[in-house]
């Protein structure tokens, strides 16, 4: 049974972290901003994850978990956050969030 | 195995669109846990057992539910948060160009990888077992950081997150 190539899985790697990108910039909802960097973080997974199977190298899905693990932290302070703005002023749309600005 | 990849494929980018294009961000969070489950069978065909179950249990499970609280106790009785017009004018052009341009450089280093089909891997990679076996002697300073890590973002979403009384 042939294994897929790298180049496949790279590709594919690419495709999502570029939608994420776009969703990043393009939304103003904080939550699916926050998605579309969840959809970033996995992309950089699928590609340590192809590259761990390459060289047949453990490292990469030992990355591939503290990646998870960061992410999950990062998640819940930047729902957190979310959740501390909203009390502050109820409403969420990062355009309007400016009280750090100089 | 390539027609398992493909289909794979299409769901991960049709759904990673579905997160991104959706007006109500539960429908991103359904979309996103059905990109979650396309890339854990993924990591199976990567021989990565151990990451496609954290993938599901981790990702699609704790994730994606505090994603699901945070909209529930954020959007009762208010309206859409993307209601008026955007302050930025004509932010849809710089993003989706920005996004074509990653995808171009990305694409540009992708292009020198290698096409052919990976060696053979030994029976036991990726399994809990060896898997556990490396992080706990090779990559043992990672892990006890990562301890850390959470350990610190659990004290910082506390003090954020809790109330005014119990705040130091």
């Amino acid at each position: 049974m042939p294994g897929v190539p790298l180049a496949d899985y790279l590709a594919v790697a690419s495709a999502l972290f570029a939608v994420g990108v776009i969703g990043f910039l393009l939304r103003r909802n904080p939550i699916t901003m926050l998605m579309a960097i969840e959809l970033m973080w996995n992309a950089g997974n699928l590609a340590f994850a192809a590259f761990a199977r390459t060289f047949v190298d453990f490292s990469g899905q030992i990355f591939v978990f503290i990646v998870v693990t960061v992410a999950a932290a990062e998640a819940a302070i930047a729902l957190a956050i979310v959740v501390m703005v909203f009390r502050r002023r109820r409403d969420v749309d990062v355009d309007e969030i400016s009280e750090l600005r100089g | 195995m390539m027609a398992l990849f493909w289909i794979c494929t299409a769901i991960l980018i049709l759904t990673a669109i579905g997160v991104v294009a959706s007006r109500h961000p539960v429908h991103s969070v359904i979309a996103l846990i059905v990109n979650f489950s396309a890339l854990a069978v993924m990591f199976l065909m990567l021989n990565a057992e151990f990451l496609a179950m954290i993938q599901i249990i981790i990702y699609a499970g704790a994730i994606l539910v505090l994603f699901l609280f945070v909209i529930t106790l954020l959007t009762i009785g208010t309206g859409p948060v993307e209601s008026g017009p955007s302050r930025l004018a004509f932010q849809a052009v710089p993003s989706i160009v920005s996004g074509i341009v990653a995808l171009a450089l990305l694409a540009s280093g992708v292009r020198t990888a290698s096409a052919a089909a990976p060696p053979e891997a030994p029976a036991d990679f990726g399994l809990v077992g060896s898997f556990g076996m490396q992080l706990l002697t090779t990559h043992l300073f990672a892990f006890e950081v990562t301890g850390f890590v959470l350990l610190i973002a659990v004290l910082g979403v506390v003090l954020m997150a809790a109330r005014k009384e119990l705040r130091f």
